[in-house]
């Protein structure tokens, strides 16, 4: 799910654009989240939870402080400031997703293309007991709905699940939860990753020197992912995590089956997210309500740090000094480093009254944050790596899904300029991914390969 | 074959695209969102031409080099209208850009996202012809061995260069040509193309094709080049590093 930082969200006062963009001073940030966690591992893989709100909740606080106090003289030049900057950070907000979307894909393309493990048939999840071993079309067809019906079920009893533990306060529940999926993640997953790459490539390790390198490489990622660490270390872990992720799903998931998951889930997504009643929505908005960030270490940040002057990051502190301010002041997303939760998303809008009034320069020199959930990524490099190990024209139809893909990120992330809302980020992208796989593999392919057989270009 | 032969072509393949990608367009938000703008419109066009090609396929059977020419043709001209519709979206962009910014200039001119789509109309093009031919060669065979050119690989991979090169500078010319309303730039874009395919139906006689597209890729560029408003002297001037002298404005007071 994709959200919108928005000034406008706030509940206090009637927003308009207007006041909410001048008052707020903070070209919005667009949170990107949609919820999945990557860590949920093992069994838990199947309990495909949306923590959309998760981070979103305190940056629509955040953001949503309106007082109204604005200087009129600057009124239209920082609202004109403000929209450029919202395309402008757009397009920069824009790469800053392409960029890992395409590092997981390329890791995960990468595997499937050379360990021959991921692409072997090694049984099945117990979310998709119906097996497609079936002759005729129709029952094969048959099992793999029943197998999405399945899995989509699991998916929305965990979700309502998470959603009743958050409304019911269980942090510490949620809290184990998520350390044990990352766990399993970070150090069984990535043991068989490992095992499995050095048997591809028939490189001989000892144990010893596999418990340290396992052992160094999960903890550091326990404390990336969900303490402090370096933006990008953490977001390198992200990626892995997300990508291991993938992997098992590429690997257990019948054929037909993913295809089939691949669609409904983009339309679970949709309706979650939008629908009034979608336990995605109700998250977000008892997050809005509760003011604070949950769910740590499931969505992908790309925040850089602001740190001139930096009270400690305290999202109570808001209100009253925003009144003080009228100026650029406007929300500095904090380090992603302290990613505790309480810290994680707050918005420093508390600086002391001896901070000067900040001009628009500081303001443009600001980086501001883009978020997208951990699901997307596992759901994009599912739908990548199963067209590099399933598809028979090979690299073709790789690169058609990895464009397709790629603009419907872009486009999404144009609605959310246009809608300032949160908005789920897998349909545009899978619809497209799914209808250019299709094409490519079935259309597109026989043309070029008679092409490259006589050498002929287009 | 081997990793030998599947990097060489690879470079000679990608290679002037993959500079032109590092130095002009990996530094620019914009101009990479325009890149893959533009190869999602190529494949667009791709689909639609093999939609047509499929089709044509089923209804007249199982022929499959007797149509093969008009389908490149249609290819041809499919991918010109995706360039066409291309212009048309980035033309819109472009002046939804201007209108937000706040000293009326979009940060991005019409020419610089014509070269970018035409870039990336290059490369996808050039992916596409190319890539499986890649991951052949890094494997185990022998080229040719049915009687086909030995030269299979590397012939690929010129052409593919000379293709990538081509679309940027097709890109350029039609573009410039749609602002200004000339047929002329947009018949020379379509017609170079459809010359272009057609040389290529001359392969294996290498002579024949790859060295025509060459002079076509030389004189295209030469085209382009002085259709985004190059010249001789603007060259020399570049060359000999000359500084120009500034234009000030000298104020005298009035003391």
């Amino acid at each position: 799910m994709i959200t919108f930082m928005n000034n406008s969200d706030s509940e206090e006062e009637p927003c308009n654009e207007r006041t909410s963009l001048m008052s707020a001073e903070s070209p919005p940030v667009p949170s990107y989240q949609d919820g999945l966690p990557a860590s949920e591992a093992g069994e838990a893989q199947a309990h495909r939870k949306r923590r959309a709100g998760s981070s979103r909740g305190p940056n629509n606080i955040a953001g949503g402080e309106t007082s109204g106090l604005g200087i009129p003289v600057r009124e239209s030049a920082l609202e004109n400031e403000e929209e450029e900057l919202t395309l402008k950070y757009g397009a920069k907000h824009v790469i800053m997703l392409f960029v890992p979307v395409t590092l997981c894909m390329i890791v995960v393309v990468a595997t499937i293309k050379s360990v021959r493990f991921y692409t072997e048939k090694n049984g099945q999840l117990i979310y998709t007991p119906f097996s497609e071993d079936t002759p005729s079309v129709g029952q094969r067809l048959l099992n793999s709905v029943l197998n999405t019906i399945i899995m989509i079920s699991v998916i929305i009893v965990m979700t309502v699940f998470l959603v009743l533990l958050y409304k019911y306060r269980c942090y510490k529940f949620i809290h184990g939860w998520l350390i044990l999926s990352s766990l399993m993640l970070l150090f069984l997953f990535t043991y068989i990753y490992l095992g499995e790459v050095l048997k591809t490539y028939n490189v001989a390790m000892d144990y010893p020197t596999l418990f340290i390198v396992i052992w160094n490489f999960g903890a550091v990622g326990m404390i990336c992912i969900h303490w402090k660490g370096p933006l990008q270390l953490q977001q390198a872990y992200l990626i892995m995590i997300s990508a291991l992720m993938a992997l098992v799903f590429i690997k257990y998931l019948p054929e037909w089956s993913a295809w089939v998951i691949l669609g409904a889930i983009s339309i679970y997504d949709l309706m979650a997210v939008l629908c009034p009643k979608g336990p995605l929505r109700m998250l977000v908005e008892t997050a809005q309500e509760r003011n604070e960030p949950i769910f740590p270490a499931l969505i992908y940040s790309s925040a850089m740090m602001w740190t001139v002057g930096m009270a400690k990051p305290d999202t109570a502190a808001r209100g009253p000094s925003q009144q003080a301010w009228g100026a650029a002041e406007d929300g500095r997303e904090h380090l992603r480093s302290p990613s505790h939760a309480e810290s994680q998303m707050s918005e420093t809008r508390n600086p002391g009254p001896t901070r000067p009034v900040t001009s628009l320069e500081e303001l443009e020199e600001e980086e501001r944050g883009v978020k997208l959930g951990l699901g997307d990524f596992i759901f994009y490099s599912v739908l990548v790596g199963k067209a590099a190990a399933t598809a028979s024209g090979d690299w073709n139809t790789t690169l058609a899904c990895f464009v397709a893909i790629l603009i419907g990120l872009c486009l999404t992330l144009l609605l959310l300029a246009v809608f300032k809302k949160a908005l789920p980020a897998l349909p545009i992208s899978i619809t497209f991914g799914l209808i250019f796989y299709f094409s490519t593999d079935n259309l597109v392919r026989p043309f070029m390969d008679t092409l490259a057989s006589h050498q002929l270009y287009i | 074959m081997g990793a030998a032969v599947c990097f060489g072509c690879a470079a000679i393949a990608f290679g002037p695209a993959a500079a032109l990608l590092l130095l002009t367009v990996a530094a620019e938000p914009l101009r990479i969102i325009v890149l893959v703008a533009g190869a999602f419109f190529w494949l667009l066009s791709l689909l639609a031409a093999s939609l047509l090609r499929f089709v044509s396929v089923q209804l007249s059977g199982r022929e499959d080099a007797a149509p093969l020419l008009p389908g490149a043709a249609a290819a041809v001209l499919l991918q010109e209208l995706g360039r066409f519709a291309c212009f048309k979206l980035l033309k819109k962009a472009d002046e939804g850009l201007a209108t937000l910014s706040e000293d009326g200039r979009s940060p991005i001119s019409l020419r610089q996202m014509a070269y970018v789509s035409g870039l990336s109309f290059g490369i996808i093009s050039g992916a596409f012809s190319m890539v499986n031919i890649l991951a052949d060669s890094a494997g185990p065979g022998t080229v040719g061995i049915h009687g086909d050119s030995p030269y299979y690989f590397i012939t690929s991979a010129f052409l593919t260069m000379a293709l990538v090169l081509l679309h940027t500078f097709w890109g350029i010319i039609f573009f410039d040509a749609c602002e200004r309303r000339r047929a002329g730039g947009l018949g020379l874009v379509v017609g170079g193309h459809l010359l272009a395919s057609g040389l290529t139906f001359l392969n294996p006689w290498y002579e024949a094709s790859l060295g025509p597209i060459f002079i076509l890729t030389l004189c295209t560029g030469l085209c382009a080049f002085s259709t985004a408003g190059g010249s001789f002297s603007n060259v020399l001037k570049c060359l000999s590093c000359k500084q120009e002298p500034e234009g000030r404005v000298v104020l005298y007071s009035a003391l």
